[in-house]
């Protein structure tokens, strides 16, 4: 009992650790925002600062640094691969859409939609 | 009859996995949640990038949203901590003691629902009453969904959470082990909701 005290007070040293650096994480995060890094960089940056946090979270919070069964990890790889291939989708079809989108508010749709939503849903594209 | 005899290998690891079953239980149940949000986020980025650059239709900007980065960021720190209050009311039971380890987990249901509280009235009501609904346009279509759902998932956390400091903790007198799994699992849980608005923060209230 007593070595499990040892370890957990080693573990909480370190979950205030993380805590800092989240806190931290989350100002870099605003400060990066208001930077101008060109292009598509913003997004890079604030999305790799969001993984990196996410890490952390994961490591130390959820243990994983300390898991050992391979099955946890098999699940965790297969949902990754599932997730990027998530993303990926939408960026595919982003080509795809109409230029000038008739996306919009309610009030902007034909007079007809209003009479009739169903109507105007199926055609509206 | 202990609660342990009821369902096998709460506390022995299965000789299979090599873990307590809830454990990877929990864990399988995360990843069809990565799916779900994921999905959420994938329709996101289709309709930002479908959406027109100028018009009524385009994404508006955080200041035209009403999104303010001091509320998310606050809501963001507070979540962190609820993250930290969380893992250290399960330390606090695997060294044993059972007072401490349910002030962890009063103080985290606290935090979540100062969480939604600030969501409730500083975010929606503001936008709700300004007649920016989901069904206004695509932008806050997406913004109420995400967020919507991820505010149901701390309020469904609160509940769990909620049950046992209030009364599964009586649990902890039958079988200590058992007890400290549960909340280690719904730790996982707790963990998670915070990994998800640690994306949603700046993909909402950050990128323009």
């Amino acid at each position: 009992m007593s070595d499990a005290h040892l370890d957990i007070s080693k573990h909480i040293r370190t979950y205030i650790f993380v805590f800092g650096a989240l806190a931290v994480g989350t100002v870099v995060t605003v400060a990066a925002s208001r930077v101008n890094f060109g292009g598509h960089w913003n997004m890079v940056v604030a999305l790799a600062i969001a993984l990196f946090k996410a890490s952390l979270v994961a490591a130390i919070f959820m243990h994983l640094k300390w898991e050992k069964y391979i099955g946890i990890w098999c699940t965790l790889g297969i949902c990754a691969i599932l997730f990027a291939a998530l993303m990926s989708l939408p960026s595919l079809a982003a080509g795809d859409l109409p230029t000038g989108s008739r996306q919009g508010t309610w009030d902007e749709l034909p007079a007809a939609a209003h009479g009739d939503a169903g109507h105007a849903k199926a055609t509206d594209h | 009859m202990t609660a342990g005899a009821l369902l096998p290998y709460t506390v022995k690891p299965h000789p299979v996995t090599g873990v307590y079953s809830g454990k990877l239980g929990t864990w399988l149940f995360l990843a069809s949640e990565v799916m779900l949000f994921g999905a959420l986020f994938s329709a996101y980025v289709l309709l930002r990038v479908g959406a027109p650059h100028e018009g009524v239709a385009a994404w508006p900007a955080h200041e035209q949203a009403g999104l303010s980065w001091k509320i998310g960021g606050f809501n963001t720190l507070v979540l962190i901590v609820s993250s930290v209050t969380m893992v250290m009311a399960w330390a606090s039971l695997k060294m044993g003691d059972l007072a401490k380890g349910r002030m962890f987990l009063a103080i985290t249901i606290a935090l979540a629902l100062l969480f939604v509280v600030v969501k409730l009235f500083l975010e929606y009501m503001p936008k709700l009453t300004a007649g920016h609904g989901p069904s206004h346009n695509n932008f806050y279509a997406i913004y109420f969904t995400l967020t919507g759902l991820h505010a149901l998932h701390i309020i469904g956390g609160v509940i769990v959470i909620g049950y046992f400091l209030l009364f599964g903790h009586k649990l902890w007198y039958e079988n200590p082990d058992y007890y400290t799994n549960r909340i280690e699992c719904t730790g996982l849980y707790w963990h998670f909701v915070d990994l998800v608005w640690i994306f949603l923060f700046p993909v909402l209230y950050l990128m323009n």
